[in-house]
């Protein structure tokens, strides 16, 4: 019995929960947030996993028909290779990697077709440190002497211009969390200042019956939380929804490169906090408006 | 009679505008003392509702001190009001009931504010709305409620909590005379017990009533006192007051 009194203790301040704008603003705020940090996120790991793949990298390539002539000119490349300082490690791409990486193109039937359609070998070269142009010009100049068929390039060369637009698209996605952290604090802010508005009078009497700023202001405060936490959860649930189905989509790209921008658990782990914080600054909010009403009163 | 230790309330050359109008009050001065019952009376628009604000503490004054409990409150931070507050128990004017709590939570609320356990509202609770006959209604929304019905909700939620000091502004305004005599007597019942109750009314009659009243009469915002005695005001019964004067 005492604890459904206790139960109306609780509504000391009335709130039409899902009537106010409260909860609405919050999960609209919640979904976009998330489904903006989630693509930040993904492309911040693509450009890292792709920068470390690539940054110190170069791709040695023997294009020759004859395939005698490519096995050696190859293994002699390697070994040349081998000797250079600054070089880390460098390796043959397996064939049969090299067949899957052309299938899309030249179709299934590859091995037989090699003939046809040569194939140039690939070695893959790390280096230390990163590509300069110098030891760019050096390797090649080693290399054209004794193995002429070999074409060398650094691998983050061509694609600069993919990084530079990842980069770009990395800080959009910053940039709209932080308007829309923004926008959802200012939102929230009206809407707890007009719930004020509708419970001034009953602020008010508890103020005059002894209630002290800190009570009052828990009694409203909980009521924008519970609010703010049910908007914060159904954005959530919608915002990774989204995120999912968009994950899905380009999985199903079966892009080497993309497979890097997946997400990881602490990424999740972030994205699962948005809403905690949305209801962090809701609750915060509220207190400050109350807060800030009941100062000018005596 | 012995006269009770010290004082509870001391005006002291209080003057009181709102924003930039003239004084609705202006060089009052006056001692309450413990365990007395006053009335405040003058005619509408005296400024009666305006003092008893500065006595409940929902006013500052705009010039003059009051003293509280032996306490400045005008100089007092305002995170240590709450706890004076507390002492006092309101009858507004104009109720100032919660609307969307029933009679029974709104007179439980000053128990609540205090942090009184759950387990120790239920009963006074209920005994008090039995007392002023809204039993049967405790479950009510104010709106639901008459006029009379919601004066005496506000009633009971101001001497629930059995403050030292009980302030009522026209209580007995929307009942019928039978009713407001009951009321009253509540107010002496509780008086009995020690608590200072200070009840504005125009209505000349209700004084009548209360054999051990003294009176403090405003007009225009001042306190009419051509004698002074109201400054210090003497433990007499209001009717020998009333004999003298004839
Ligand atoms: N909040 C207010 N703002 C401005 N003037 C007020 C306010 N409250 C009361 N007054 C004025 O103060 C005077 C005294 O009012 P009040 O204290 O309500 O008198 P009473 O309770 O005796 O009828 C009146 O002239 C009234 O118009
Ligand atoms: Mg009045």
């Amino acid at each position: 019995m005492s604890w459904l009194r206790m139960e109306r203790k609780a509504q000391l301040v009335p709130q039409a929960r899902l009537a106010g704008p409260m909860p609405w603003v919050i999960a609209i705020m919640v979904a976009l947030t998330t489904i903006a940090a989630a693509g930040g996120l993904a492309l911040n790991n693509l450009a890292q996993a792709a920068r470390a793949e690539l940054s110190g990298g170069l791709t040695v390539q023997i294009v020759e028909a004859e395939p005698a002539e490519r096995e050696r000119q190859a293994e002699l490349a390697l070994s040349l290779l081998a000797n250079v300082t600054g070089v880390e490690t460098a390796q043959r791409v397996a064939d049969s990697e090299l067949r899957e990486l052309v299938e899309p193109w030249l179709g299934e039937d590859i091995g037989t077709a090699q003939d046809v359609v040569p194939v140039p070998a690939l070695i893959d070269v790390r280096l230390s440190g990163p590509v300069t142009p110098e030891k760019l010009r050096d390797i090649r100049a080693l290399l054209k002497a004794r193995v002429p068929a070999a074409q060398v390039d650094a691998q983050s060369s061509w694609l600069a211009p993919v990084f530079s637009a990842i980069s770009s698209l990395k800080w959009l996605a910053a940039g709209l969390v932080i308007l829309l952290g923004a926008t959802s604090a200012a939102a929230v802010w009206l809407a707890a200042r007009s719930a004020l508005g509708t419970n001034r009078a009953t602020i008010e009497i508890v103020h005059l019956l002894g209630g002290s700023d800190g009570q009052i202001a828990r009694i409203f405060q909980r009521s924008v939380g519970i609010d703010a936490l049910l908007g914060g959860v159904a954005g959530a649930l919608l915002g990774a929804g989204a995120v999912l189905l968009l994950g899905r989509q380009f999985a199903a790209l079966g892009s080497g490169m993309v497979a890097g921008g997946g997400l990881g658990w602490a990424d999740w782990l972030a994205i699962a906090g948005i809403p905690f914080a949305g209801v962090l600054i809701a609750m915060f909010t509220a207190r400050l408006t109350v807060l800030a009403a009941l100062r000018k009163m005596l | 009679m012995t006269m009770p230790e010290g004082d509870i309330v001391q005006f002291d050359n209080v003057g009181l505008r709102y924003g930039a109008g003239k004084e609705v009050l202006s060089d009052i001065s006056f001692t309450l003392y413990p365990g007395s019952f006053y009335f405040l009376t003058g005619a509408s628009g005296a400024g009666k509702t305006s003092l008893l604000k500065l006595l409940y503490l929902a006013q500052r004054p705009s010039r003059g001190a009051i003293r509280m409990f032996g306490t400045d409150v005008i100089t007092l931070p305002r995170a240590r009001l709450p706890a004076f507050r507390r002492r006092l128990g309101v009858v507004f004017q104009d109720f100032r009931l919660v609307q969307h709590l029933s009679a029974f939570d709104n007179v439980a609320l000053p128990l609540r504010v205090s942090g009184v356990r759950e387990s120790e509202i239920i009963r006074p609770v209920s005994e008090m709305l039995e007392w002023v006959g809204l039993a049967d209604r405790a479950d009510a929304r104010p709106a639901t409620l008459s006029g009379g019905e919601q004066q005496r909700v506000a009633i009971a939620r101001a001497v629930i909590a059995r403050p030292d000091m009980l302030v009522a502004d026209e209580p007995t305004g929307n009942v019928d005379p039978e009713l407001a005599l009951k009321l009253l007597r509540l107010f002496e019942a509780l008086n009995r017990l020690g608590t200072t109750v200070v009840v504005a009314t125009h209505d000349l009659h209700l004084l009548k009533n209360v054999r051990e009243s003294l009176i403090m009469r405003l007009d225009k915002g001042r306190l009419s006192d051509p004698t002074g005695a109201l400054r210090y005001p003497p433990r007499r019964p209001f009717s020998r007051m009333e004999e003298e004067r004839q």
